[in-house]
């Protein structure tokens, strides 16, 4: 809420977060996993509304209305015109109306998720069989190797939006960051991204998603989350053995 | 020629243009295609049950076998198994029965259609005999399926058999729906079957042409040189999956809509009740369907770097999916209203319909989410939603069709003991495998791995009952199939009409049905209708 407010001072001051950043102002930016997360427990919520309606009607009729003996007709009442169209149309709108909630819900979180901050870190990352390729833009380069498991993976500074351009030099990838939420394919001949927000320190897993032959189930990395002075440090380190 | 006709000769099955006849001959062939896409399954959730080898040879050629399995798995149950079972067999055996026709309108080109679908299994067949098998899934993606060492003209040549199969059933059953209904029989009174197969016959010609095109073109960047996904050389890999899954999607409905109208037609029968607001799921459901399907294929493609507005666009899309679906829904359950249900072998499946469809249909609604699919995407949450509503929703509809005109095609009553013990299991047993996957995949299990050591261990356990539940479905299937055919020898003689039923071929045919089906000619009244009980 605190960074929300933040944010909206700063637009209506009309500062750039060029501005911002170089006076050393905290950027306010989104966490899509958590906004994808608060989405899942409200659509979890609406279909499970619509399920229980639905199969409390189905089971209660299938033994409501058993036949009780041998020959016996239903007795469905014949529907009019008026009704006939009255459960077409209402029924038609309600689920409309459900669909367009979830829509607007959707593209909500999914303009967060396209909008890159402004601030975020940039890393080009390369998939081939069978290697992953990240490379910063102070020239570090660090490839990780999917069969021997040597390399460190991508690394990252805390509370930095990073966003990855993405592609592939062979057959089509995906990089598929389960705790952040996110997937996007990579492929050779075009360019992809894609961003998070890594809040915490600590060591996740990003693991291809679109299938890439015999090695598919190993083509995974890790992805680490240390301190900005762990990163520095690490970045120092790789520029020497460089 | 006659199904009736007394002792047995191959080449008067071979060589029969008899529609009944001919579904038969889909009917075995798509049974024979399910049973050993359920035997890939089995090694796939064997393989899956533990992380590491465990019955591939090791972690290196792992892939190779296990990704054949996948292919198999794939390419036998949709083109081989769900279309043939549907538009093959019950279209066939069916459609000609319910409008009051003496055969289809093209008798010979249906013969050659099923020579073509034979044709087409025996080509996949091939996959276990080269040694360079298959390993591309059934979606076949460049660059991949042109680099691969394995076979990909295998794929390609049984798309383009059993896609030219599909193409000439449904010029001849649209032909045959729209010139052949018996006198007096106007499009208000059609079988839920006949306008559900009539709506994915249109499906089918209009969008299968788009997928021989696309894998004609791999063939070519594959073995002649050409270059339509390649960009080094200005292709482009997404032309492929959009042409895909702009077939591939509304193949979709192609099986979802028979499946429903089989379904409509047990729930009609066992209950005694017309079908609930008719008109709603014929022109609300049906034709909505036929226009909205070709509008939705980029949900296959959320996370595929496609543009951001047509993300966009196709989420609106394809969630107002659930404004027809939900018509035909409504429509189906409410014919169960103030009904007279007689419970029975193809009405347990009926009832379990209702649930399949609830869950199978609403767990794909995060999925139709751009924003939602962007995690649950290739997960085996997408996994276990479509296996709900493709897999078992429309399995079970094959299963409830068999079921329901067993009497009709073989004059004898099924063992209901035996029947519905194999519903239990199956029934069961898919509820074991499935809930599982949907839980892991919410935590980000992806699909098509053999191997996940790299996740946390708990997801061994949840694989590990999944595998379970699998060899549950199979004790089921092989007490379903096994019924039909001990009971097709030596069951109970069957009645005329032993579900009472009011539809044609039921009321006006012989049990089975003799050569020209009818033994004299139908024509109905202007208040007739398959569920006018009365």
């Amino acid at each position: 809420m605190k960074r929300a407010v933040s944010a909206l001072v700063l637009t209506g001051l009309g500062l750039p977060a060029a501005l911002a950043d170089a006076a050393g102002a905290k950027v306010a930016v989104p966490d899509p996993a958590a906004s994808w997360n608060h989405l899942w427990h409200d659509v979890l919520l609406d279909l499970f509304i619509i399920g229980i309606i639905f199969l409390a009607a189905g089971l209660y009729w299938v033994w409501k209305y058993r036949a009780t003996r041998p020959g016996q007709i239903g007795t469905a009442p014949k529907l009019d015109k008026i009704s006939a169209i009255g459960f077409a149309v209402v029924p038609a709108f309600l689920f409309m109306a459900d669909d367009f909630y979830l829509a607007a819900k959707g593209w909500t979180v999914w303009n967060e998720y396209r909008d890159v901050p402004r601030n975020a870190m940039e890393v080009k990352v390369t998939g081939s069989m069978w290697s992953w390729n990240f490379e910063y833009d102070n020239g570090v380069s660090t490839t990780f190797m999917v069969d021997t498991k040597e390399g460190d993976g991508l690394v990252v500074p805390v509370g930095k939006p990073v966003v990855l351009r993405m592609t592939s030099t062979d057959v089509v990838h995906s990089f598929f960051l389960p705790d952040y939420r996110v997937k996007e394919d990579m492929m050779p001949g075009r360019v992809t991204y894609l961003w998070f927000n890594p809040v915490k320190v600590g060591e996740t897993l990003a693991t291809c998603a679109e299938f890439c032959g015999n090695r598919h189930s190993f083509m995974w990395t890790k992805v680490k989350v240390v301190s900005q002075a762990d990163f520095d440090t690490w970045i120092a380190k790789k520029k020497q053995g460089a | 020629m006659s199904t009736a006709s007394s002792g047995f000769k191959l080449s008067e099955w071979i060589f029969t243009t008899d529609h009944k006849r001919i579904g038969i001959l889909y009917l075995i062939g798509s049974i024979a295609a399910f049973s050993l896409a359920g035997i890939m399954a089995l090694l796939i959730r064997i393989e899956q049950a533990a992380p590491g080898p465990t019955i591939v040879s090791d972690a290196y050629t792992g892939g190779d076998q296990y990704n054949v399995w996948l292919y198999f798995h794939g390419a036998a149950m949709i083109l081989g198994f769900l279309i043939p079972g549907l538009t093959g067999f019950a279209a066939n055996y069916l459609l000609p029965l319910m409008i009051g026709a003496k055969d289809v309108a093209f008798p010979r080109i249906n013969a050659l259609s099923v020579w073509l679908f034979w044709a087409g299994i025996v080509v996949a067949l091939l996959t276990f005999v080269v040694p360079d098998k298959p390993d591309i899934m059934w979606t076949g993606y460049p660059p991949y399926s042109i680099t691969t060492a394995g076979n990909t003209a295998l794929y390609v040549f049984t798309v383009h058999l059993i896609g030219f199969s599909s193409i000439l059933a449904s010029v001849n059953f649209l032909v045959t729906i729209i010139y052949m209904r018996a006198p007096g029989m106007g499009w208000n009174q059609l079988n839920m079957f006949v306008w559900s197969c009539f709506t994915a016959l249109i499906i089918q010609l209009v969008f299968v042409p788009v997928l021989a095109a696309a894998v004609t073109l791999l063939l070519f960047d594959r073995y002649l040189g050409t270059h339509f996904f390649d960009p080094a050389n200005g292709g482009d890999v997404l032309l492929y999956q959009n042409l895909f899954w702009f077939y591939s999607h509304p193949a979709v409905y192609v099986i979802f809509l028979p499946a429903m109208g089989i379904f409509y037609e047990i729930f009609a029968t066992m209950a005694k009740n017309p079908i609930f607001n008719y008109k709603a799921a014929v022109y609300g459901g049906m034709c909505f369907i036929v226009l909205i399907s070709g509008e939705v294929w980029v949900h296959h493609l959320y996370y595929s770097g496609m543009p951001d507005w047509l993300r966009i666009g196709q989420m609106v899309t394809t969630l107002l999916i659930s404004i027809p679906v939900g018509l035909m829904t409504i429509s189906l359950f409410g014919t169960l209203y103030k009904g007279s249900i007689t419970f029975n072998i193809p009405m347990y499946y009926g009832t379990a319909a209702l649930y399949l469809l609830l869950i199978g249909g609403l767990t794909g609604i995060p999925l139709a989410m751009t924003v939602m699919s962007v995690h649950l995407g290739e997960t085996s949450f997408t996994h276990a939603h479509f296996h709900f509503i493709m897999g078992i929703f429309a399995t079970f509809s094959v299963f409830a069709a068999v079921d329901f005109w067993f009497p009709k095609i073989s004059g004898r009553m099924l063992n209901p003991a035996q029947g519905k013990l194999g519903f239990w299991l199956n029934f069961i047993g898919v509820n074991i495998t499935f809930w599982p996957l949907f839980i892991i995949g919410v935590e980000g299990m992806p699909r098509r791995y053999w191997d996940y050591s790299q996740f946390p261990s708990h997801f061994a356990h949840y694989h590990k009952v999944a595998t379970l539940g699998a060899f549950i479905v199979a004790i089921g299937m092989v007490l379903t199939i096994s019924n039909w055919i001990i009971s097709a020898i030596k069951g109970e003689k069957a009645p005329d009409n032993p579900w009472g039923s009011n539809s044609l071929e039921w009321t006006h045919t012989a049990t089975p049905p003799g050569p020209g089906n009818f033994p004299k000619e139908v024509t109905v009244d202007a208040d007739w209708t398959p569920y006018n009980y009365k």
